[in-house]
């Protein structure tokens, strides 16, 4: 061999490994930055970071979960004694209320008197709690600070409120999500998997080639309709159908999105299988004919476990298109972030979230970290289905 | 060759920069949005000079864009929280606050719906949970069923701060992603209710009359009763900019001040500051 002709070997080759790396160092560094990101919601209370929340300085009431402070600011808890402090009524004040409590004159020019006046607000007012920035906090503060808890991986995972924007302390609870994500998924694969898998093995094995040529490019089609389009249509027609079929009250339910992401995985899972299925030898075909067996029998015993890994894969794809789709499932689910119970409730799902409140969430903030962590969530979700669908391919079934 | 074109393209996009004096980036609600780029696209007609981006994104994101610094106009759809004139006030920015306009909250309902006013303190109680059937407010044994607009949306906070007095929606409400979504699901079902900007109002959704002294007057929603300060939903939309870019700003902001730019304000299907 020339030494020209090895050269280019070589940079070929070097390429070649410089490519594979690139791509696995990015998708480990996108991975390692989702739960830099995410893990860092573990480490904050549920207050904006500059904020603290104070109370009198003869308040007995020395520590407040976040969930009550937020009970509290949302006046669900009126008075102190429900959350164990002496019978006096609650006085929640934001930064907001209590500048407005003084006139301008008073505040100062650029707010120099602020720190001041915050203070004697808070000694004065038995029953107050307020949410005060730091950096308007006197450094000889007498009125009592009450400390957070940070937020805990259980509290997170099982927590069935989702209130990121009660201020001062959000309340982020992602179980109704983790649920909403599942219900809707599993729906939608439920629904989707037959169809797509019989559609396949009508259009190998027993469609015309006349039929199938106009049928494949159609359900391909299906696949190029954007997403939001897909919504829409839900929107629209699939919802007021459910509705007066099932005689709810709203029709924006866990259905609805299921039937629309089944119908959005539909194309993925036939086209993948069909092909699969097709790739089956003649040879193989003809032989299980050839020794007596019926066109049904070489379709369930050769053609089928020859394929297998296709019609797998195509159940990957299918999934990870189903969970991870966020427009279509936005507009048709009602992402209310309850629990669900039923198919016929709206549920809120991960992406959903994540894509509606990503905008106008603090960089950096303690949503934007909740956020990321849902991204985690969801992450794990796919990754779970993947390894299971693996195992079960390298099983044998 | 590459870094050449590079320097070219630079070039090109500074290009308009340099030869104009009134260039300048707006971002912030979508809200304003519509408004933002039809008055600047109208102001650049006019002015050949000008040079003006619109760009949205919510609110909050426009006021910390003008915080760090990354846009000359904020444009809101509510007032500066207490929290951002403080962070103002630490990076050592004097601002300035103009109100280009108002925006008109209708609470709508299905047509089918009998009640047709609701107190605000009653609104209050639809939208927070407390009262979850139509009978409750004079209307026909219904469950209620609340439409929102997603957190992230203006339009969410003022309704928030304005008619649910600072508590929290209802856990049970339905997040809707878009305004044009929540008329779609008032008009199909039979139990909603939803709030939309006034120019959002369509035929197959009824607006209610809203009380807000606890059922003396109930006020219809409409471009008038917003003007003359009647109907208690509405607010204002903001501009704020930096003192120092005051003059490279003004002569756009006063564009919009004037009868032609208020004319243009109605057009849009906001509320103009006066007639």
């Amino acid at each position: 061999m020339n030494p020209l002709k090895r050269f280019i070997e070589k940079i070929t080759k070097g390429i070649l490994f410089t490519s594979s790396m690139v791509t696995s160092v990015t998708v480990l560094l996108v991975v390692l930055f989702l739960f830099k990101e995410g893990l860092g919601l573990f480490n904050q209370t549920s207050v904006e970071k500059h904020l603290v929340i104070a109370v009198n300085p003869l308040n007995p009431v020395s520590a407040l979960s976040s969930t009550e402070v937020k009970s509290i600011f949302n006046q669900d808890i009126t008075n102190w004694k429900e959350v164990g402090g002496g019978d006096l009524e609650i006085m929640p004040r934001s930064i907001d209320e209590l500048a407005a409590a003084f006139t301008e004159e008073q505040l100062g020019e650029g707010f120099k008197n602020l720190a001041a006046l915050i203070e004697t607000y808070v000694n004065e007012n038995p029953g107050v709690i307020a949410s005060i920035p730091e950096s308007y906090l006197k450094s000889d503060f007498k009125g009592k600070l009450i400390p957070l808890k940070k937020i805990s991986v259980r509290e997170f995972l099982t927590g069935t409120e989702w209130i990121p924007t009660a201020h001062p302390a959000a309340v982020f609870g992602a179980w109704p999500l983790i649920l909403g994500t599942l219900w809707v998924s599993i729906g939608a694969i439920l629904l989707a998997l037959p169809i797509g898998l019989i559609t396949a093995i009508y259009m190998s094995e027993v469609a015309g080639p006349k039929f199938r040529n106009i049928l494949k490019p159609v359900i391909e089609l299906l696949s190029g309709i954007p997403s939001v389009v897909y919504g829409f249509f839900g929107l629209v027609v699939l919802v007021p159908l459910i509705q007066k079929l099932f005689k709810l009250g709203v029709g924006e339910t866990a259905l609805a999105g299921s039937i629309v992401l089944a119908i959005m995985a539909l194309p993925t899972i036939i086209t993948i299988a069909e092909d699969a299925l097709r790739t089956t030898p003649r040879a193989l075909k003809e032989a299980s004919l050839a020794l007596g067996a019926s066109h049904w029998q070489t379709l369930t015993r050769v053609i089928i476990p020859y394929a297998k890994s296709g019609i797998i894969a195509a159940v990957i794809l299918g999934i990870g298109r189903a969970v991870g789709e966020t427009m279509a499932v936005l507009m048709v689910t009602g992402n209310a972030s309850v629990v669900p119970h039923t198919f016929l409730e709206p549920v809120r799902t991960i992406p959903a979230t994540i894509a509606a409140e990503l905008g106008e969430a603090p960089f950096g903030g303690t949503h934007f970290k909740a956020l990321f962590a849902l991204g985690i969530i969801l992450f794990i979700m796919t990754f779970v289905f993947n390894t299971l669908v693996e195992t079960v391919k390298t099983k044998k079934i | 060759m590459k870094n050449k074109n590079l320097k070219l393209m630079a070039l090109a996009l500074m290009l308009p920069a340099m030869m104009t004096a009134q260039s300048f980036k707006i971002k912030g609600s979508d809200t304003c949005l519509p408004l933002s780029q039809a008055e600047a696209e109208s102001f650049m007609k006019k002015d050949a000079n000008a040079s003006i981006a619109v760009t949205g994104g919510g609110s909050g994101v426009g006021l910390a864009a003008l915080i760090s610094g990354t846009t000359d106009i904020a444009q809101s759809s509510r007032s500066m929280k207490m929290d951002e004139k403080l962070k103002m006030q630490e990076a050592g920015k004097a601002f300035k606050e103009v109100i280009i306009a108002y925006d008109a909250l209708a609470v709508i309902v299905n047509p089918s719906n009998k009640v047709s006013q609701l107190t605000r303190e009653q609104l209050e109680g639809i939208f927070t949970g407390k009262i979850a059937n139509w009978k409750e407010v004079g209307g026909e044994d219904l469950k209620i069923i609340v439409y929102s607009r997603e957190t992230s949306s203006g339009t969410y906070e003022f309704f928030k701060t304005h008619v649910l007095n600072m508590k929290n929606f209802a856990a049970n409400a339905l997040l809707m992603p878009a305004t044009g979504a929540i008329v779609q699901s008032v008009g199909q079902t039979k139990g909603a209710i939803g709030y939309v900007g006034l120019a959002y109002l369509e035929k197959n959704v009824k607006a209610l009359n809203v009380s807000y002294d606890k059922g003396k007057s109930f006020v219809q929603p409409s471009v008038a009763a917003a003007m003359d300060k009647t109907y208690p939903i509405t607010r204002p939309l903001y501009y704020y900019y930096l003192t120092k870019i005051e003059k490279t700003v003004s002569p756009f902001v006063n564009y919009i001040l004037s009868t032609e730019g208020q004319k243009l304000v109605e057009e849009v299907g906001y509320v103009p500051l006066k007639k």
